[in-house]
């Protein structure tokens, strides 16, 4: 009796997992769909109220594009203004099939990429229109006046990424995400002085509120003052980006949190694949333990870098005792290892692919810097192919930036890099129209997780960023709009809001009052001790579960001994951080449940139990073709899973292979 | 960097004062979100060329040395807190005007507009601006003039935006002046702070097309 009431639960809760793919041939979905969707009248959409969280590519078109539908945008974000989100660090392209190069790229050959990159666990349908819409971000962002790197005949220039055998990559220099955000900037800008969109900076989510089972607004404190304010509206978007800060070190902002997305969860949004995290293979390495985060080098650099280490161990003895230049180390005695192990793709093998790689070379005792984790991303070919002004051109201000970190001219030695912590293709379950198992609440960007599967590759984060900010989203919430306009304003004064608030403000009490001597930080680098040891780039059932008590030991831990100076009414990091953390703990725990429950190796996520002889991903599709979404249970209790079944129609499934 | 530095706080002799940790502005750690904003020993960004704060290392002082950290010090960034400096006056500039008045979808096709190589190149040195204010805060005047003229010289280099460059220039160059920023006279101290290598020739081109927008009118 018990056992089946309990199936029934389950079949009652994954009909929440409907995925609203419309049915038909893939290339007729989106439009298919397109015209479906209810239009909202110009009088109608004035009427109608959205909330914006995040200011990155996603967030920041996505709300210019709601302003200039005529709908009335709010839009929040923690730094003091929408510029400074972190999609500005994105270093090396956005992908779109142009076919500019007139390399045989297609939007199908995009589509295959990506979903062979993700190592067939993202969407079919979802995939195929961010290929679909690609080409008009260009257009787009050109239009804004992004300086997108020309050729001498003044068309558009391109360049190659990893897992890809075309040039589909747009650029401008090494700061392609800092000008394409400004062109999102400054289309926001425009609708601010237009009056469709209020802009909020220096204030940061805390709640949302749920009204009737619907998205109806958010609890946010005032970052310069501490008040807590309700803002109400007819839906709400989340755009606020990954939460690879889990790990404490990662290249993301020290800012960068996963808070909003918890928020959503534990209010019953399902969260998808979280344990999906890309490790990114080209970071500056760790050198200390007073580090608070790691810097990326684009991967833009392995077009025309080619990574090595040498093939005798005493060349690497004297390396970690300077007492040779890697310069001097001849041709024949270095390991081209990514050349060797995957000759198709060589240098420009996935993100997952090049990171497991240069673990394997370090754990057999390969790294060349002090720590043993470090290999080189060598440019003497490259400088000698091209010449100086051409990889000036290309790479300047990346091998400036890591002369000024490292002190070491990139002109005359090889990088060191070594993995990190970089993006996580897992987020909050979204349909295809982008809404999370909430009705009203919207995912988009790095903030869902519908486009990336188990590895996203280069260049692909701008692009997913702004195909659903300016040409998915602004569509797809008009189909729930549609049926809101004769409602009323948000009411921020009804009982929920009230509620929200009151919660929010207790946890800032419960936050003060544990008085302990322990700052935020040295909590949070524990845990991501806790994350890269067991939920990093190997993971095994044991480490797993060790880790998951460790996480709830060290949140209780937290719930002692942390300290938070000074008081809520006024500007206060530390109470910033502390509140994030919290956050974090959670999200700890439920990457390494997914993890434990993924019991295949499957793009970032490699399980130990689960690899070839040759040491490569071994994915099991009969058990785990599917997206994993977690419902929240409740504070340190195991999360509900279920399942939403992969299909794929329209692509072979393969073992991935970057070997010929 | 686990910063364990503490501020007492105390209103006056006879108040209860208590230890804090203290605040600055920080985010992506590599030059390129803008949010640092420290004098550092009397030089924006520190005793450095072309570097953010948080591109500054422990290197380029002395063993031992008294380090002087200060807030951007501008009439127009008004301190929030500390060494935090309130910076909305730039959105603002950039709401009067610095954009191209684009509607999502209505584009053509990127290819049709061809852009010489060197052009592009110039507009990117522009474009590279993070928006940090270290010209003002550097700028003994206190003038936004290389912050306005990435944007408006940025834009000036490209065929994008050609109709409303007047109207986009006049704009911005008035809400400059009514936020309180300051003129500009020449002394080059903004480019020489700018950790983007932003230089003074933008600063002309901007003229060049107040100019021909005052012209124009």
């Amino acid at each position: 009796m018990w056992a089946s009431n309990y199936n029934y639960l389950i079949y009652m809760a994954d009909s929440k997992l409907i995925s609203k793919i419309p049915e038909g041939p893939l290339k007729e979905k989106w439009s298919k769909r397109k015209a479906e969707i209810r239009i909202v009248s110009p009088n109608n959409k004035r009427k109608l109220e959205v909330i914006v969280v995040g200011t990155g590519l996603g967030g920041a078109s996505a709300a210019a594009s709601l302003g200039e539908m005529g709908y009335n945008v709010k839009i929040f974000c923690i730094s003091d203004s929408p510029r400074r989100a972190h999609s500005i660090a994105a270093q090396g392209g956005i992908n779109a099939a142009k076919n500019y190069q007139n390399d045989n790229d297609s939007i199908y050959r995009l589509f295959y990429d990506t979903i062979k990159g993700g190592d067939y666990r993202s969407r079919e349908a979802n995939v195929y229109r961010l290929a679909e819409v690609s080409a008009a971000i260009i257009d787009q962002c050109v239009a804004q006046g992004v300086p997108f790197a020309r050729e001498y005949g003044g068309y558009l220039a391109n360049r190659s990424f990893g897992g890809v055998q075309v040039s589909r990559t747009f650029y401008a220099r090494g700061q392609t995400g800092q000008q394409l955000l400004l062109g999102a900037y400054a289309s926001l800008n425009k609708e601010i002085a237009a009056g469709t969109v209020k802009s909020y900076p220096r204030h940061e989510m805390l709640d949302l509120v749920i009204i009737n089972g619907e998205a109806k607004g958010i609890i946010a404190r005032n970052l310069v003052t501490g008040e807590i304010e309700r803002f109400g509206a007819h839906a709400v978007v989340l755009a606020t980006g990954g939460y690879g800060n889990a790990y404490f070190l990662s290249t993301n902002a020290m800012n960068s949190n996963g808070s909003a997305a918890m928020q959503a969860y534990r209010k019953g949004a399902f969260f998808a694949n979280p344990c999906f995290a890309q490790i990114h293979p080209t970071c500056i390495p760790v050198h200390g333990d007073q580090q608070c985060k790691l810097t990326l080098m684009s991967e833009s650099l392995r077009n025309d870098g080619r990574i090595w280490v040498p093939k005798k161990m005493e060349d690497v003895v004297k390396l970690r005792k300077h007492e040779i230049k890697p310069s001097q180390i001849p041709e024949e005695d270095r390991d081209y290892y990514l050349e060797r192990r995957y000759p198709a793709f060589g240098n420009l093998v996935p993100r997952d692919v090049a990171s497991r790689a240069a673990k394997e070379r370090c754990d057999a005792g390969f790294g060349v810097n002090e720590t043993g984790l470090a290999v080189y991303l060598d440019f003497a070919d490259a400088i000698k192919r091209l010449g100086h002004q051409r990889v000036q051109e290309r790479y300047g201000n990346l091998f400036d930036m890591y002369e000024k970190i490292t002190s070491t001219s990139p002109w005359e030695e090889p990088m060191m890099i070594y993995p990190a912590i970089h993006y996580t293709m897992g987020g909050l379950w979204v349909d295809y129209d982008l809404q999370t198992t909430i009705p009203g609440l919207y995912a988009i960007g790095e903030a869902n997780f519908s486009d990336h599967g188990g590895n996203r590759l280069g260049a692909s984060a701008l692009m997913q960023g702004l195909a659903d900010g300016y040409f998915v989203l602004p569509y797809t919430i008009g189909d729930y709009l549609s049926h809101k306009f004769a409602e009323p304003k948000t009411d921020t004064n009804a009982p929920e809001f009230a509620e929200a608030e009151k919660a929010v403000k207790e946890r800032i009490d419960k936050i003060f009052a544990v008085k302990g001597s322990e700052p935020v930080d040295a909590i949070h680098k524990k845990l991501g001790h806790i994350m890269w040891e067991y939920v990093g780039m190997a993971r095994n059932e044991a480490g797993l579960k060790k880790g998951i008590e460790e996480i709830k030991a060290l949140r209780e831990y937290f719930w002692k001994n942390v300290r938070v100076p000074g008081t809520n009414e006024e500007f206060n990091q530390e109470l910033e951080k502390a509140l994030r953390l919290v956050d974090f703990f959670d999200i700890g725990e439920l990457m390494a449940y997914d993890a434990l429950n993924r019991r295949e190796s499957c793009g970032g996520h490699f399980r130990e139990e689960m690899q070839t002889e040759e040491g490569e991903t071994k994915r099991d599709d009969e058990n785990f073709m599917y997206v994993a979404a977690w419902e929240y249970k409740g504070e340190g209790k195991e999360p509900e899973l279920h399942k939403e079944e992969l299909k794929y129609e329209n692509i072979k499934i393969a073992t991935r292979n970057y070997k010929d | 960097m686990e910063y364990n530095v503490k501020v007492w706080r105390q209103k006056n002799a006879k108040a209860k004062g208590h230890f804090e940790t203290f605040a600055f502005d920080h985010d992506c750690r590599e030059g390129i979100c803008g949010a640092c904003s420290l004098y550092v020993d009397g030089r924006a960004h520190g005793p450095d060329d072309a570097v953010t704060t948080c591109q500054l290392f422990m290197r380029h002082f002395k063993p031992g040395a008294t380090i002087t950290v200060e807030p951007w010090r501008s009439g127009a960034f008004p301190v929030i807190k500390d060494l935090v400096v309130d910076r909305t006056a730039f959105d603002k500039i950039m709401q009067a005007g610095g954009f191209i008045t684009v509607r999502t979808g209505s584009a053509q096709d990127g290819n049709n507009i061809l852009i010489p190589h060197d052009d592009a190149e110039l507009s990117m040195d522009a474009a590279a601006c993070v928006g940090c204010g270290a010209c003002v805060a550097t700028c003994k005047n206190g003038s936004a003039m290389l912050f306005v003229a990435a944007r408006v010289s940025s834009l000036a280099l490209l065929p994008q935006g050609r109709p409303e460059a007047a109207r986009r220039a006049r704009a911005m160059v008035a809400k400059m002046d009514e936020l309180g920023f300051g003129n500009c006279t020449n002394t080059r101290a903004c480019e020489m702070e700018c950790p983007k290598h932003v230089t003074i020739d933008h600063i002309a081109r901007l003229n060049r097309e107040y100019l021909k927008a005052r012209f124009s009118e």
